[in-house]
């Protein structure tokens, strides 16, 4: 070695691996506009599709006349169910075990369902032609109200079912019932509450609203009749499922299909299902021959493409006098609209809605969920949470809440005397789940420690005081949530979509110069995995990130993967590269004791080198060791370094955080100041912090859209009221707060590395920790319950029903 | 999201404008700032043949400040806020103009589309009749001049004929205290209730008042009554009331996504007794 040599320390730092603060590889791009969406796809002859939309939310079809589109010049065909119907393309299969229309089959359910599909040879004489397809209509009574649409003599909405006794996940109860999935001993639940010392019970509803990703929804499908290929570019967060489902459904030999997923601009869970103008897109590409492109505007985006939440949760929590919980009882009244497409893994139809739970130690529970069809978009997608998870977290922390006030107990005390406490993980949930590892404790001592809690219960008080004297009209709310994710779907042996198990891939070539490229399942959607997993990787084959390709989502050079959705892509994606990565390291082991003329077993790894054990200047670094890989012959090895790992987890992750929101609440004006957002996050092992920080911010941000004013509404005939980015709530810089962000670190057991993945914990836990702080402002004057989204005017009739303008 | 086709015309000046419009009648309508009627032409909600941008007419353009001041039609709500000049003339329209939308739309957004398109969601109406302003508006006959305070009629619908290009807006320099209170769901959003209110004061009391209100009625809305209650007070404790008691008898608001109308007449009331202490504190 000579003075040149970089010391370890120097070298561990060269890598850019786990726990690097490593700027994004991904952000150049972005930054300058040179981003590759799929709107930017242009291919030769491409045609352009666009939807006649319904303008009703349930109508019977009388007649669709296309003559006038058809004579527009420029238009090449207006596709109906009709059309569709001899390809058995009229409907199709939902990821939920239903089917959904393609084109509307005689009537429509939700305004803004697809109609007809129009294929002309540009944009705009497209959006011309569907103002002149001309659709008869014939109006339905209406249903928007889930409980409504159960009452006996309710109309029935899906007509194609309504003498279906079983669904897909059991029996139903009646014609617009989807089914009803239960989970936990009821029994002893019901018996717990019913001789508990305190039981608090409240209806907790979380409102429906939409993951309005600002790329919509979109496609190319280009159908070679000369090859018999067809290659379809699109904004899929699984683009391998899609592939296979493009396959199942068209008759296309899966070797002949090729998906690209190119940049996408934020999925959040709407881009996971199939839709309508994907169906559309494919079939007119093969009746033309030519490339069809299809993109949804925003209006489309926020009526038609999948919606999230809209869960009407009744709770009861039954506790001793000091505050144990003794037991935790839900049903839930779940509103999926007019299909039941949500993208939850097969086995779940309500997701894993029974980590309702949290984070506490509760004996026994009762979970029951009964999916029901209304007049409204199909959709209960995960938006930015793990299936259904998000709405879990909100229930029980506002029962906590709920509970504490009932017991006239500090919330916060409340939570620490039923913590699972860390001797207990891994830990078995009273509704089956195996948490696999936490400190709960520590975490929440570090929060309420860092934003003095006792001080501002203090301050609280005094305004309070001074509220009453009539000194000021705010009031101060201390919003607190401790939430458990559960992410990371998912085992095969539970878990899988279509019946594609939810494992996940990484696929590695080293370059002979010791550069490499790994090719992963999942499919980055602005979550930064060029960079991450580059650095599991340098960490794991001692390459510096700098030198490693990240590439995903095409599916002729990507092994299969079930994609990116529910914080799934580190646990389970993260695990495989971790994996393939020691595979590398393991054949590179040989090759360096062939050349350091050595056994295997005298050698140990030293960052980016093995080295001969007691003689630390005879070494070969990976560099060395892949060209030599390529360039001679190792008796024994075949030439070249590859590997691939295909990574079945033996369990879920359980990422857990707390969160503390403080805010000013004008009691005039209904107006709310965050002057406060602490945020502390476990994710298991850290592999950027920089990554982690800018998702946790963009987490907490939709949290704060939605709990303040993020919501689909619909009127009473089924209009959608919020249909555009003026009434949706879409938070810009102006109306985001500060967010102060901290860690722990309680690595989970199971995975390579111990990363738990974070990007959904913020909207998991923000939502409910912006909203208890909007309940902890009017608890002193009763409020138990008040739903989302807490905008200017709900929190204005919230003080106004308590009394507090005079 | 498309609109359906159009012809683009741009002129250079006044008389291109009018001559286009003369040609094409009712199918030809001008586009300043496009801020309201773009998105209102990709809605398909309005459908024009012929659209005849402003931009590049020079005369419509540029603000002049002396004991009148002019602003041109086509200044933007960013040129209104990085004038110097006006801001110390007249700094209720800084303060106004930095409420409207977000700064990417300040850019393009003009002052002369914000009160010619007769959107009650606009802020600059209600802020034009509270200072008196005069709406110069240019026709095939000539030049007329409307009063703020006499434009509106309804919604959309105001005192200029199809075939006239309001072209500047006046307004005596105005003394003594001022603002202009907003309550807003979120940056870009139309006021839940807004006020601008001009107060002026001698010996503690005050001898002129002046207060519209915004997006509370299908036009701005001008509470002469709300005014001449604080006249000769100091505008606290039961004056103050019936300025705002005044007020709430002139507005008409409608329930929307921001609330019912019980809800938008108190957060009136609470933004109009803000705006009023403010420029009474700044009188």
């Amino acid at each position: 070695m000579n003075d040149m040599t970089p010391n370890r320390e120097e070298r561990v730092a060269n890598l850019k691996g786990l726990g690097c603060k490593r700027k994004r590889v991904e952000d150049a791009r972005f930054t300058q506009g040179k981003g590759n969406y799929v709107d930017d796809i242009k291919l030769p002859g491409m045609l352009f599709g666009d939807f006649v939309r319904s303008p009703y939310a349930h109508a019977r079809i009388k007649s669709i006349n296309a003559e006038a589109a058809l004579a527009l010049p420029g238009v090449i065909a207006v596709l109906t169910a009709k059309d569709l119907e001899p390809l058995g393309l009229h409907w199709m299969p939902t990821l939920a075990g239903d089917k959904q229309m393609v084109l509307a089959d005689g009537k429509v359910l939700f305004q803004g369902q697809e109609v007809a599909f129009v294929v002309a040879s540009d944009r705009y004489v497209a959006a011309d032609a569907i103002e002149l397809v001309e659709v008869e209509y014939d109006d339905l009574p209406v249903i928007t109200d889930p409980f409504k649409a159960l009452e006996d003599g309710a109309t029935v909405l899906r007509e194609d079912i309504a003498d279906k006794k079983e669904g897909a996940h059991g029996p139903r109860r009646h014609h617009n019932h989807i089914f009803l999935w239960e989970e936990g001993n009821k029994a002893a639940t019901e018996a717990v509450i019913s001789s508990a010392d305190v039981v608090a019970e409240e209806m907790v509803y979380y409102h429906r609203t939409h993951p309005c990703p600002l790329e919509t929804c979109g496609c190319v499908a280009s159908m070679d009749k000369i090859n018999g290929k067809l290659t379809l570019y699109g904004t899929f967060q699984a683009p391998h499922v899609v592939r296979t489902v493009a396959s199942l459904l068209s008759g296309i030999d899966e070797h002949n299909i090729r998906v690209v997923s190119p940049d996408i601009g934020g999925g959040f869970g709407n881009k996971v299902g199939v839709y309508p103008g994907y169906v559309c897109s494919i079939v007119a590409s093969i009746v033309t021959g030519k490339p069809v492109k299809w993109i949804e505007d925003r209006m489309d985006n926020l009526m038609a493409t999948a919606f999230a939440r809209d869960y009407w949760m009744q709770g009861k929590i039954a506790a001793t006098k000091e505050g144990k919980i003794t037991g935790l009882w839900c049903h839930v009244t779940a509103d999926h609209g007019a299909f039941d497409a949500c993208a939850d893994p097969t086995k779940y139809p309500a997701g894993f809605f029974h980590i309702c739970t949290g984070s506490y130690d509760i004996p026994v529970a009762y979970v029951g969920v009964d999916g029901v069809y209304t007049n409204k978009a199909p959709g209960g997608v995960a938006y930015r949470c793990s299936f259904r998870v998000t709405e879990a977290a909100y229930f029980i922390e506002r029962m906590i809440e709920i509970l504490a006030q009932k017991l006239d107990m500090d919330a916060a005390e409340l939570r620490r005397i039923n913590f699972i406490r860390k001797e207990q993980f891994p830990y078995h949930s009273a509704l089956g789940w195996e948490y696999d590892s936490g400190d709960y404790h520590t975490a929440w001592d570090k929060a309420l420690e860092a934003v003095d809690y006792k001080g501002l219960r203090k301050e609280q008080a005094e305004r309070l005081e001074a509220f009453k004297r009539g000194e000021t009209r705010k009031l101060m709310g201390i919003g607190l949530t401790f939430f458990t994710e559960i992410v990371g779907a998912g085992p095969v042996k539970n878990c899988d979509i279509l019946g594609m198990g939810m494992f996940d891939s990484c696929e590695i070539r080293i370059h002979p110069t010791g550069s490499a490229i790994a090719r992963l399942g999942t499919i980055s959607q602005g979550q930064g995995h060029a960079t991450t997993f580059a650095q599991i990787l340098a960490s794991e084959i001692g390459i510096s990130a700098d030198k490693i390709t990240v590439e995903e989502g095409d599916t002729d050079t990507a092994p299969y993967g079930l994609g990116t959705y529910g914080s799934r892509s580190t646990p389970v994606a993260g695990a495989a590269t971790a994996l393939a990565g020691r595979k590398i390291r393991a054949k590179a082991q040989m090759i360096a004791a062939y050349l350091l003329e050595v056994h295997d077993n005298d050698l140990e790894w030293d960052v980016d080198r093995f080295v001969v054990k007691g003689a630390p200047e005879r070494f070969k670094t990976m560099a060395e060791i892949a060209y030599a890989s390529y360039n001679q012959a190792i008796p024994g090895l075949e030439p070249g370094l590859e590997a691939v790992s295909y990574y079945d987890p033996p369990n879920m992750t359980y990422p857990f955080g707390a969160y503390i929101c403080v805010m000013d609440i004008d009691v005039d004006t209904g107006v709310a100041d965050i002057r406060q957002f602490y945020a502390l996050d476990d994710c298991g092992t850290r592999i950027n912090p920089m990554v982690i920080e800018g998702q946790v911010h963009g987490g907490l941000t939709e949290a704060l859209a939605i709990a303040m004013g993020q919501e689909i509404a619909y009127d009473e005939m089924g209009n959608v009221k919020t249909g555009t980015l003026m009434d949706f709530f879409l938070p810009t810089a102006w109306e985001t707060p500060n967010y102060v962000t901290d860690h722990t670190e309680t690595p989970s057991p199971h995975h390579p590395i111990g990363a738990k993945g974070v990007g959904e914990s913020p909207n998991v836990g923000g939502v409910p920790a912006f909203s208890n702080a909007v309940h902890d402002a009017f608890r002193a004057f009763g409020l138990k319950q008040s739903h989302m989204p807490h905008d200017h005017w709900r929190i204005w009739k919230t003080a106004n029903k308590l009394g507090l303008h005079g | 999201m498309i609109p359906p086709a159009f012809e683009y015309h741009r002129p250079t000046d006044i008389a291109g404008a009018l001559g286009v419009i003369a040609e094409h009648g009712d199918e030809a309508r001008v586009i300043a700032g496009g801020h309201s009627l773009i998105p209102m032409m990709k809605l398909r909600m309005v459908e024009i043949a012929h659209l005849i941008d402003l931009q590049d007419v020079a005369d419509l353009k540029g603000i002049s400040v002396g004991e009148t001041i002019r602003i041109g039609a086509m200044v933007t709500q960013h040129g209104l806020i990085n004038d110097a000049a006006l801001s110390a003339a007249a700094p209720i329209l800084r303060e106004a103009a930095l409420q409207i939308a977000d700064p990417q739309v300040r850019y393009c957004g003009t002052v002369g589309g914000n009160v010619a398109n007769g959107d009650p969601g606009n802020d600059m109406p209600g802020l034009m009749q509270c200072l008196d302003a005069t709406f110069t508006l240019v026709g095939p006959d000539g030049s007329r001049d409307v009063p703020a305070r006499e434009f509106y009629e309804a919604a959309y619908t105001t005192a200029r004929e199809d075939d006239e290009i309001l072209t500047a807006i006046s307004f005596a320099k105005p003394a003594g205290g001022y603002a202009y209170e907003k309550q807003k769901r979120k940056i870009g959003d139309y006021a839940t209730a807004a006020a601008a209110v001009l107060i002026e004061k001698q010996g503690g009391k005050i001898t002129a008042a002046s207060i519209a209100m915004t997006n509370l009625s299908d036009i701005p809305v001008f509470s002469e009554a709300a005014g001449d209650a604080l006249k000769g007070t100091d505008g606290t404790g039961a004056a103050l009331d019936k300025a705002v008691a005044a007020m709430l008898a002139d507005i008409d608001p409608t329930e929307d996504n921001r609330g019912p109308v019980e809800f938008k007449k108190h957060v009136a009331g609470v933004i109009l007794r803000r705006a009023i202490a403010r420029a009474v504190d700044r009188a």
